[in-house]
């Protein structure tokens, strides 16, 4: 499983991949133009970077030794209008890249976002919500300067090192090998460093993304862990992680640190070694002060990109991760979806028909066994049965959550695998165990899965299940705003406002899964006087641990470890003296004083 | 700014010493191009050979000085960065988690999560690199024009005409670019809520079909990220090639004049290149001002967003001399209690007396208040009027946490962390022996489900227990409240998932323990008839009171419960039975 906990590191990859990369550059195709008009206004600010120490030599050599006072005034108006189109070009080069890796940024959360939406649920059963919101939230934005930056240093830094590679022995070929001796000993160090510094890294990313969902979790769990009265203990947990962090991190830094060491001794020795042999070959008159005086220019552009080049690369190796993790998901095929002959499913009646129907969520124990039913039009159906007997997953077979492992899901005969998600499921409503509102007012958690619903149609609805007398009595009635989860409603008022929610979708079939076990006795009856009227032309299939709600129901069918152990209605059952039975002369058993 | 200079105070000398570093640096740099005037002037045009050696090993010394101090300041910075970040982060954690029921009623983690991570981020940054960066740079500048002006005095006063401007500049992008970042953390927080409610609710979109409404409010939401950050960007480029050129522009006026001098004898060409590597020293720090803005103004937009939670006042927290109870022995009492959350009085003046030992029911309608009673008790809020006495002394003159040690509460809300079953059933009684864990388990009916998981009680499970059902979630939950063997034990609605069979095995474990008060919030007739006493609540005010014989016999509320629950029995089937 890839179940995660905060304690366990997760995969990194080690090294670069390239396809990773590619994958990644792929989205820039779609703004080839942008990209390249970047890199021309780019290239236009980077020679001008580079002609700089170049007029200097010019200047110092041509007029300045030479007494050229009008030829220097001139060279100075060239340098100004030069740098002045230098400038103009970055500011675009910086508006047009921002807005391009921007929108590709854009591209990528909403491809994630909308790829996520299609996921079937057996993904969302193995991942705490906390690592995949990473994915959309984090991973996405680390990848924030890998574009801008494989466009704005990787290329222009290169031109940079070649262009003054270039120069440098254009103008003095004995000079620039002078000035690059000590470059293979720097190219060896970097290396070396780099490495490790990478290793260690990474070892600090991991620890980060535990520290991470460790507080994630902290925060989601605060009112457990505030009633246990474990805020010193999860504190010291807290600080055990950061302090896990704070030493790989050292560990990892350690070694970067020494980079810039690095870089100055180079820079160091070389420009020791470039003024002794400078200074022995215009003795010789083999090049002039300019030359030197430019070469000095030369060696200090030179590391700065090497640095950035680095760098870049660190950056990259690191944030690769979130690239793939991000590729993980995209790639991930939805278990569930549309077969490619799929029909639309007509206007449904509503019969049910299960054909020998088996289920395993690992492939290794059946949750369900061989199991065959029928249901009838309008028929109410209660499943009855202990905790983990397979209840929900007939619910979840029938809305197509999953797919059998074996046999065939009818409505009204058509195969449930051969009709479309949204023509099937538009035509259900489902209430579940776990109630789930939105962060909004109470209106539009009611008109959620109808978006265009008339205040009248909400109002029925809701007058319906009767919710709409504690709707009223809160401070702005169906205007209340609610938060997350809905704290600030009670477990049985969020169950009222999810019935609302399936009653205004007006389905022909309709699954209440432990609906109502948090409302009270009295409003539950209300409760299905409402739904009541409201199943008279629906199938229904109720899952309770209720008496009152399980002996309304048209048939019931008893589920034991995976199968259908006895079917009938209340009467029969309780004639049967089997299973039903047992659990409901117990219940009366519990009830008599 | 100035809060986080505290937290900074701790390492003093970890500050100090890169800064004593730093300024040995850049004093060594000042040399160099000295050293470089003086080999072109006199080595060179003057021809005293004999020097080189002597100042190229001059030069070589420096260079060993400036990477032995290069690294020592790097580093320190960074240590005491990260040491800052850890610091910081950990009082916002406690602090958050010192932080009401209340705040957590009307805050989404969402956001409080990107302030413990992202904003401290940006700080931290700022602290262990950025900050120093800067320091360095001023001195660079400072150290620089220095030098200039002792080489000419006249040409050091033209170029640093052009200080002003750059000041004018980035004090005007920073104000710019703080409001651009302050716009993106708000709405990078919003993205973050509206994923995050996605995927939690994720089996709600899906039965509802509504993937493609989700898909469009995120659109939404990611548009508005996404040109909050377009506009951020041309921020930076409208200042920061400004800024570059005018850096540039003092090269250009060294060039000139400077030559224009040389030319007319008032200055030598060593000293002018000297002169122009001064400039150049000045070029790198203002091209970084830019860069240097941009990170100072994410970093105070961040600081600005945690202090505003750090500055949110716990209300509920321990008394400086607290009151501790003779004996934790379980009894609680009620005195004139109201409370009231936003404009709704959710109690009205209840009395209530709990004896040590003794269960008590609380029924009623959704919303008549139970759970809000029950919350009272652990000081998961602070009752509006009146007095909560636990063990005969009032819950506020208590120590929080030893309060809520003595109570175990299962609440409505099943929430299990992502960690092993034994872990989240050891939560808050980590000292339990394998013997208890056993006994907690099988009083909670989830010792036989669990043996049959692939490893037992070593079964990593998800956040919120994705992948158990409702009822295995609450088994587990109970199970874990069970186990920390408290005097008070609070059941909210804690068994609405279960079947009536476990839950009344539950209920028998339960009425073994003699020396806990039990109190429960249920719906079902089955969980509550042998309690001690049954409440009844109705919008916020107790409508009865008594055993459930006592409240048979009233005819009231109960009974027609009671009637209602067991009327599904015996009306239909009285052959049967």
């Amino acid at each position: 499983m890839s179940v995660n906990t905060f304690k366990e590191d997760e995969a990194v990859q080690q090294s670069l991949r390239l396809s990773v990369i590619k994958r990644l550059l792929g989205y820039l195709r779609n703004y080839k133009k942008s990209v390249f008009f970047a890199l021309i206004l780019m290239i236009i600010a980077v020679s001008v970077n580079i002609i700089n120490p170049y007029f200097i030599k010019i200047g110092i050599d041509e007029f300045i030794e030479t007494g050229n006072t009008q030829g220097l005034l001139f060279l100075g108006g060239i340098m100004l209008g030069v740098n002045i189109i230098s400038m103009i070009a970055s500011k675009k080069r910086i508006m047009i890249m921002g807005r391009t890796s921007n929108k590709v940024l854009m591209e990528i959360r909403e491809a994630l976002f909308n790829h996520i939406q299609n996921l079937s649920f057996s993904f969302f059963d193995s991942r705490p919500v906390g690592k995949i919101l990473a994915r959309i939230t984090t991973d996405v934005n680390a990848l924030t300067n890998f574009f801008t930056d494989s466009v704005t240093v990787v290329i222009p830094d290169l031109i940079t090192l070649i262009a003054i590679s270039g120069i440098m022995f254009w103008m003095s070929v004995q000079l620039a090998l002078a000035a690059f001796i000590t470059l293979p000993i720097l190219m060896g160090g970097l290396i070396l460093i780099e490495s490790t510094f990478r290793k260690k890294w990474q070892i600090f990313r991991k620890k980060n993304s535990n520290l991470n969902a460790y507080i994630h979790e902290d925060y989601s769990g605060i009112r457990v862990v505030q009633s246990f009265a474990r805020e010193r203990h999860t504190s010291r947990t807290f600080h055990g992680l950061g302090t896990e962090l704070n030493q790989s991190f050292i560990g990892a830094i350690k070694f970067a640190d020494g980079f810039w060491s690095m870089v100055v001794l180079s820079w160091g020795f070389g420009t020791a070694i470039v003024f002794w042999v400078g200074v022995r070959l215009i003795d010789s008159g083999t090049i002039t002060i300019g030359v030197l005086v430019a070469f000095m220019g030369y060696i200090t552009m030179f590391w700065r990109p090497v640095i950035n080049l680095t760098n870049f690369y660190n950056v990259t190796v690191s944030n690769m991760t979130s690239a793939e993790r991000i590729f993980e998901i995209l790639d991930t095929p939805p278990d569930i979806k549309n077969r490619r002959d799929a029909k639309e499913l007509p206007p449904i009646q509503g019969k049910v028909t299960f054909e020998n129907v088996s289920f395993s969520y690992d492939r290794e124990e059946r949750v369900l066994d061989n199991i065959s039913f029928t249901v009838k039009q309008g028929e109410t159906i209660a499943l009855v049965g202990h905790t983990g007997a397979g209840k929900t997953t007939i619910i979840n077979l029938l809305s197509r959550f999953y797919d059998v492992t074996d046999g065939v899901v009818k409505i009204d005969g058509h195969d449930i695998n051969g009709v479309t998600l949204d023509s099937l499921r538009s035509q259900m409503a489902i209430m579940m165990q776990d109630t789930f509102l939105f962060s909004g007012t109470v209106k539009e958690n009611i008109k959620y899965g109808k978006p265009d619903a008339a205040d009248e149609e909400i109002i029925q609805a809701a007058v319906a299940v009767n919710a709409h007398n504690f709707i009223m009595g809160l401070e702005k009635g169906y205007d209340t705003e609610i938060n997350e989860r809905g704290s600030k409603l009670s477990i049985g008022q969020r169950q009222l406002l999810a019935l609302s929610r399936a009653v205004l979708n007006d389905p022909k079939i309709l699954i209440l899964d432990e609906a109502t076990s948090s409302i009270d006795t009295e409003t539950e009856m209300l409760v299905q006087e409402g739904i009541h009227a409201l199943l008279k032309d629906r199938t229904s299939f109720v899952i309770a641990h209720r008496l009152s709600t399980i002996r309304n129901a048209d048939r019931i069918m008893v589920i034991h470890d995976g199968k259908i152990l006895e079917t009938g209605s209340h009467q029969e059952l309780l004639e049967n003296q089997s299973m039903y039975y047992k659990l409901f002369t117990a219940q009366y058993q519990f009830l008599k004083a | 700014m100035k809060r986080i200079v505290t937290y900074m105070k701790k390492y003093k000398m970890l500050f100090i010493i890169p800064t004593i570093s730093m300024f040995f640096l850049i004093g060594l740099d000042m040399i160099n191009p000295v050293i470089t005037g003086i080999i072109i002037d006199d080595v060179i045009v003057d021809g005293e050979f004999h020097r080189l050696t002597g100042l190229l090993l001059l030069l070589i010394a420096i260079t060993l000085g400036r990477a032995v101090f290069g690294y020592i300041r790097e580093y320190l910075f960074d240590f005491a960065g990260i040491q800052v970040g850890l610091d910081l982060r950990k009082d916002l954690f406690d602090h958050i988690q010192s932080l009401p029921f209340e705040y957590f009623d009307k805050t989404n983690t969402g956001e409080i999560m990107s302030r413990t991570t992202r904003d401290v981020d940006n700080v931290w940054e700022v602290v262990g690199f950025v900050a120093g960066f800067f320091l360095e740079q001023v001195f660079y500048v400072i150290a620089a024009t220095t030098m200039m002006f002792f080489i000419n005095w006249q040409l050091a006063l033209i170029c640093t005409l052009v200080f002003p401007l750059l000041g004018y500049l980035a004090v005007k992008m920073d104000r710019k670019m703080g409001t651009a970042y302050e716009e993106i953390s708000d709405q990078d927080a919003k993205l973050n809520t509206k994923a995050q409610e996605n995927i939690a609710g994720i089996r709600l979109v899906k039965s509802l079909n509504r993937e493609n409404l989700e898909k469009k409010k995120f659109r939404r939401e990611n548009k508005k990220l996404y040109k909050l950050n377009v506009k951020r960007n041309n921020i930076l480029g409208d200042f920061h090639p400004k800024i570059e050129f005018l850096s540039y522009f003092s090269t250009i006026l060294v060039i000139l004049l400077g030559g224009i001098f040389v030319i007319n004898d008032q200055m030598t060409i060593g000293s002018l290149v000297a002169f122009n590597s001064f400039v150049g020293m000045l070029v790198w720090p203002m091209r970084f001002l830019g860069w240097l803005t941009n990170s100072l103004s994410r970093c105070n937009a961040s600081l600005k967003k945690i202090f505003m939670i750090m500055d949110e006042v716990p209300k509920i927290k321990s008394p400086e001399n607290p009151v501790s109870p003779e004996k934790r022995q379980g009894a609680v009492a009620f005195q004139n209690v109201t409370f009231q959350y936003g404009e709704d009085k959710i109690l009205r003046n209840i009395h209530l007396q709990i004896k040590p030992g003794s269960t008590v029911a609380i029924m009623g309608a959704t919303g008549s208040g139970k759970t809000s009673l029950a919350n009272l008790i652990p000081r998961f809020y602070d009752a509006t009027e009146g007095q909560i006495l636990v063990d005969g002394v009032d819950v506020r003159d208590q120590d929080l946490q030893a309060l809520r040690k003595s109570i175990s509460v299962v609440m409505q809300d099943t929430f299990l962390f992502s960690d092993t079953l034994l872990e989240n059933i050891k939560f808050g009684s980590e000292e339990a022996s394998a013997e208890e864990v056993k006994q907690a388990m099988k009083d909670a009916r989830v010792y036989d489900f669990i043996q049959e998981m692939p490893n037992g009680l070593d079964t990593v499970i998800g956040e919120r227990g994705v992948g158990l059902s409702g009822g295995q979630k609450q088994r587990i939950s109970i199970a874990r409240a069970l186990l920390k063997k408290s005097p008070i034990l609070i059941f909210d609605d804690a068994t609405s998932a279960l079947d009536m069979e476990t839950e009344y095995q539950i209920q028998k474990a339960l009425n073994k323990r003699k020396n806990t008060t039990k109190i429960i919030v249920a719906h079902r007739i089955s969980a509550v008839k042998d309690a001690d006493e049954i409440i009844i609540l109705q919008e916020g005010d107790i409508l009865e009171k008594g055993n459930h014989h006592q409240l048979i016999n009233q005819k009231g509320y109960y009974f027609n419960l009671y009637k209602n629950q067991l009327g599904d029995v015996t009306l239909l089937n009285k052959e049967v039975i």
